[in-house]
């Protein structure tokens, strides 16, 4: 018997573990740290390809405990490994001073391959037991995974991320007793393993509670004496922590006025994943404890005019409702994409927030942002985006590898088309030094402006910054002198300093929070004038506007300035280093080399290289490099496609977590079935023709979508999600049905044609889907995700070329 | 007897020996921090304006042992141009920035300067230097104390150190010629804007625990009236001389 429901169990598992680490890294860490050291141990899989073509005559020869024991092994190291890397004092911050962090990143890498390594050398063998039923197998392994990516999220609504550790652990070695039923071991070793489960589960809760970071902004706030973490909510968007500090309040208020005389009352801090800090005002009624909210740049719009309706983004703890409670707004639509932060508000801390939510002025709408605003039928006065992310997180370039769909040119393009007449956007964001978020939102504005279709931008946008933040206004309408009057008291009266209005005087800018040069002042005048391309160029930072092809509105990073910020290093210069960005670029290079190791080290150590004669030999065996180019070339394509697709359905979706659930596993559970499709083409020794149908299916279809996906998703976008979860599932069939199938047919081929290289080929897939998540980003950064969807059609076609003749 | 006399005589030779060899090392090593920092503030000399440092903070500079500062697991690091961990999450800042933010207040001799966060004390002993009162507050207890000890161990009688929250400043000891602001703080609090005295300056260095972003230097003029000015402590403009 086949062990396909232990290999789905395991590929579930293993999915649902590599997620699940993300998680928990991007608890301990920071996401960008967490990304890499992911992405690399993942190369865990294409190292179980060398072992395989090392070892796998001795492991065949006792398979059937081979093959148990490893799945029992994914079981026991993914706690074990985890365990052990919470005890490596890895600092990502010290990485370019203390020479012992390499090794500390190294280890990690190591110890986290190493679940990995086991499940993908189980099912690589069994592959190779099976091999007359490697559609069968692989179709399980797709299906496995499918189910596992649902798994986990539906296993992080109710579990918290150090639990489902546990439960995969458990699942994993579950997992390993139904492989010995299957194979027919003896019952005793099933039910000994079936036992074993248990272990994760009875581990004391301290061992896996995640360990953050002493210098993550939940630790840091953790050390004021008195402060405690008073209330915990998991979800997959996130761990939320609640913090009270009755001794020394928490007193968050980013760039309030020097000039304001009050602070803000007593909070409690929300913190997301030990960072991202938002807060909850004590609210018991009395307007004049929430004067400071009048003392933020963010302040202004109220100061232009008096808006009826306004639309809050990113409400989060609430302070932007309560500033347009504290101005006198009729209607508040408050969107939060996540329910828990919004049940804080409504449940646990109610009386606190002073039933800030239940309001009958405030509406709340848990929602992801943009998606709300593209399906609303209101037009709004004020507009208000003003969440910010924190300022060391955002001034260390960290977020340059999240997609965020919110500051794209087609984003503000749907705010202004939902704004009422003369009605205003704003959008407040850190000021850095030297600039960049606000003046590349600046760009964007003035891009939006011109798409739709308005002529003169530079009399709808107007910019203020305080000492520590930037407020950036774009109106439905020209700015008139009263409201510009009305800017400058605003700003006279808080020392905050215009840096951009409609006819503005130089003399104007940098007056308050004086700059070296009126910078903000002269970026806008640029980005307005004839040189604006210009300047983009010679800007030491990326501020080229974000569009939905490429939503990477965090990534200031530009190759042209790295020389220069490294000369500076011993000067304080690191800080100016776009972080994101080469985090990208040093573990694509790392994953290179480890690849190019992994997949040289067997041909090494064995000398199994075929010679060119003997290559030449038999004119109907499969040379190494045609191989070797058709499994690179999947492994780069299947993902680059998925990946590519997970972002375009993000903006029909909606919402990041349903997208990337509802899209991994459609293209999981469909690749699965035409996986197991394909199998007839094996067996009937036609793997070319199978090939070659699968991949034109998909290059047509995939050309098709690149085209009609925009349109489509515009027609639809008013649909219930549910339909259009099912609108998506049927897009993706299709295509992730003919994906499903080169690969099991390659294997196939492979087998029939040249068996020993088969590890291989197991092996340099591996490697190439590690690869491929990263340059995927890396790709989409500067190109854009059409460009990585036409790429990988690309990648299809020259495969199948290349290997379906050979058949 | 004897024998044990001698060779408590050659080994108590050998630690002192042992010592001054240690002592004269370390001076050596912060000698040549304060090279690199002198190098690196003549090459930064345009955006900082001005040509070196104060020499006063200079010799400071020079004098302050810093590896009393540091855990001794980093002594050796610590005449290093890095910044380095103290525990409790918290940091002793990269030397060149510390020698920057000094300058930047002007400390002159009859000064009193208030700083909120002590951290482990060595940005308050640079100031003791020169300066005739430093009052700093700590948020953090262990540190408080471990500071508090340092600083009197090593003499720096001039420096006082407290347990409390820098918000509220050191009343009864204001208004101060200028403030260090190193504890991260959201907003600057206006406890502390009133007790500065006109015509003095507050410095806050904004970014993480290992990098300075940048600094706010906050100026109360004779009127009262404030200015902020950001300083980014690097050679490094934004734009090419094109614009």
């Amino acid at each position: 018997m086949i062990p396909r429901y232990s290999i789905a169990l395991l590929s579930a598992c293993a999915l649902g573990f590599e997620i699940l680490l993300m998680r928990l890294f991007s608890i301990i860490q920071w996401h960008h740290f967490a990304y890499m050291i992911i992405s690399l141990a993942l190369l865990g899989y294409g190292a179980s390809g060398t072992f395989l073509s090392l070892a796998s005559k001795r492991l065949l020869a006792h398979f059937p405990l081979a093959y148990v024991a490893n799945v029992l092994l994914f079981g026991l190291s993914a706690l074990a490994c985890y365990l052990a890397a919470q005890q490596i004092p890895f600092n990502a911050q010290e990485v370019l001073w203390d020479a012992r962090q390499p090794w500390y990143l190294l280890s990690l890498y190591l110890l986290l391959s190493l679940p990995f390594f086991f499940a993908a050398t189980a099912i690589g063998l069994a592959l190779l037991r099976f091999r007359q039923d490697m559609s069968r197998l692989y179709a399980a392994d797709l299906l496995g995974a499918g189910l596992g990516s649902i798994g986990i999220v539906l296993l992080l609504f109710i579990a918290f991320p150090d639990l489902a550790l546990r439960l995969l652990a458990a699942g994993g070695i579950l997992a390993a007793a139904l492989a010995s039923r299957e194979l027919r071991l003896p019952l005793k070793l099933s039910l000994l393993l079936a036992g074993t489960a248990l272990l994760p589960l009875l581990l004391p809760a301290s061992w896996t509670t995640a360990k953050l970071s002493p210098y993550k902004e939940l630790s840091q706030v953790l050390q004021i004496s008195g402060a405690r973490i008073i209330d915990e909510h998991t979800s997959p968007l996130g761990l939320l922590s609640v913090v009270e500090s009755p001794l020394i309040p928490l007193r968050h208020a980013p760039g309030l006025s020097l000039l304001a005389t009050s602070g803000p009352p007593e909070q409690l801090g929300v913190f997301t994943d030990g960072g991202a800090m938002t807060v909850i005002n004590r609210n018991q009624g009395d307007p004049a404890r929430f004067a400071y909210l009048d003392q933020l740049s963010s302040a202004l719009p109220y100061h232009l005019r008096q808006a009826q309706r306004v639309l809050v983004l990113g409400a989060g703890g609430g302070s932007e409702v309560l500033q347009a409670l504290y101005h006198d707004v009729a209607h508040i639509d408050a969107v939060e994409l996540n329910p828990q932060m919004v049940n804080l508000l409504r449940k646990d801390y109610a009386a606190f927030s002073g039933r800030l939510y239940d309001e009958k002025a405030v509406e709340v709408h848990i929602n992801e942002a943009r998606g709300f605003v593209a399906g609303s039928a209101h037009r709004y006065d004020l507009i208000q985006l003003a969440a910010l992310d924190s300022f060391s997180a955002a001034a260390g370039g960290l977020y340059a590898l999240n997609e965020s769909y919110l500051y794209t040119v087609e984003a503000l393009q749907t705010y202004l088309d939902h704004l009422a007449d003369d009605g205003l956007l704003a959008i407040t964001r850190w000021v850095k030094l030297p600039p960049r978020d606000a003046l590349k939102l600046f760009a964007t504005a003035v891009e939006a402006l011109r798409r739709s279709g308005h002529p003169r931008p530079e009399q709808r946008l107007v910019l203020i910054r305080s000492w520590q933040t930037s407020t950036l206004l774009v109106k439905n309408g020209a700015f008139s002198p009263a409201e510009i009057q009305a800017l400058q008291d605003f700003c006279e009266q808080r020392a905050f300093d215009p840096a951009y209005y409609p006819g503005m005087p130089a003399a104007q800018a940098n007056r308050h929070n004086q700059l070296p040069q009126p910078y903000f002042y002269q970026a806008a005048q640029a980005l307005l004038g004839d040189e604006a391309r210009a300047f983009l160029a010679d800007y030491k930072f990326n501020l080229t506007p974000a569009t939905d092809d490429r939503p990477y509105f965090y990534n200031f990073f530009k190759w042209d300035t790295v020389g220069e910020i490294l000369d500076l290093r011993g000067q304080g210069g690191m800080p100016l280093l776009e972080w994101g960005y080469l985090v990208l670029v040093v573990t694509l290079f790392q994953a290179l080399l480890l690849s190019l190791l992994l997949i040289l080290l067997p041909l090494l150590l064995r000398g199994r290289w075929p010679t060119r004669r003997q290559s030449c030999a038999a004119k109907q065996a499969i040379g190494h490099w045609r191989a070797f180019g058709y499994f690179l070339a999947l492994g780069l394509a299947f993902l680059f496609l998925e990946i590519a697709f997970i972002q375009k359905f993000i903006l029909f979706l909606h919402h990041p977590l349903y997208a990337i659930a509802v899209v991994l596993a459609a293209f999981l559970v469909f690749a699965g079935l035409g996986s197991r499709y394909s199998q007839r083409y094996a067996d009937s020794g036609k793997q070319g023709k199978g090939i070659r149908l699968a991949v034109s299916g998909l290059i047509v279809l995939g050309l098709v979508y690149l085209m009609l996906l925009g349109p489509l998703f515009s027609l639809l976008l008013a649909l219930p999600t549910l339909a259009k979860v099912a609108i998506t599932i049927t897009l993706i069939a299709p295509l992730a049905f003919c994906m499903g199938m080169p690969f099991p047919l390659g294997l196939s081929l492979l087998d029939s044609k040249a068996p020993r290289l088969l590890p291989w080929a197991w092996g340099v897939n591996g490697c190439a889907s590690v690869l491929s998540a990263v340059l995927a980003t890396l790709l989409a950064i500067h190109f854009g995700f059409s460009t990585v969807v036409l790429l990988a059609l690309a990648l299809y076609g020259a495969a199948a070329f290349a290997f379906g003749k050979t058949s | 007897m004897m024998l044990i006399r001698l060779t408590l005589i050659f080994l108590l030779a050998l630690a002192t020996g042992t010592a001054t060899h240690a002592a004269d090392t370390y001076r050596q090593a912060r000698q040549s921090m304060v090279q690199a920092i002198e190098a690196n503030v003549r090459q930064t000399s345009l955006y900082l304006d001005r040509e070196a440092l104060d020499p006063r903070v200079m010799a400071a500079m020079a004098t302050v042992p810093r590896h009393e500062f540091v855990p001794r697991s980093h002594r050796k690091h610590a005449y290093k141009n890095r910044p380095l961990p103290i525990g409790h999450g918290q940091t002793i800042s990269q030397p060149y920035i510390v020698a920057i933010m000094t300058d930047l207040i002007k400390p002159k001799p009859h000064h009193r300067i208030l700083e909120v966060g002590t951290g482990s004390g060595y940005q308050a002993a640079i100031l003791a230097e020169l300066v005739d009162q430093v009052y700093s507050i700590e948020i953090i207890k262990p540190l408080a104390e471990s500071a508090k000890t340092r600083l009197a161990g090593l003499g720096y009688d001039n420096a006082r150190v407290r347990l409390g929250d820098g918000y509220y400043g050191w009343e009864e000891r204001a208004p101060f010629d200028a403030i260090v602001v190193t504890a991260a703080a959201s907003y600057i609090p206006p406890p502390l804007l009133k007790q500065l005295k006109p015509g003095g300056r507050m410095i806050i260095p904004v970014g993480s625990r290992f990098m300075v972003q940048q600094l706010v230097v906050v100026e109360k003029d004779l009127k009262g009236k404030f200015t902020t000015r950001q300083i980014l402590p690097v050679r490094f403009v934004p734009l090419t001389g094109k614009h």
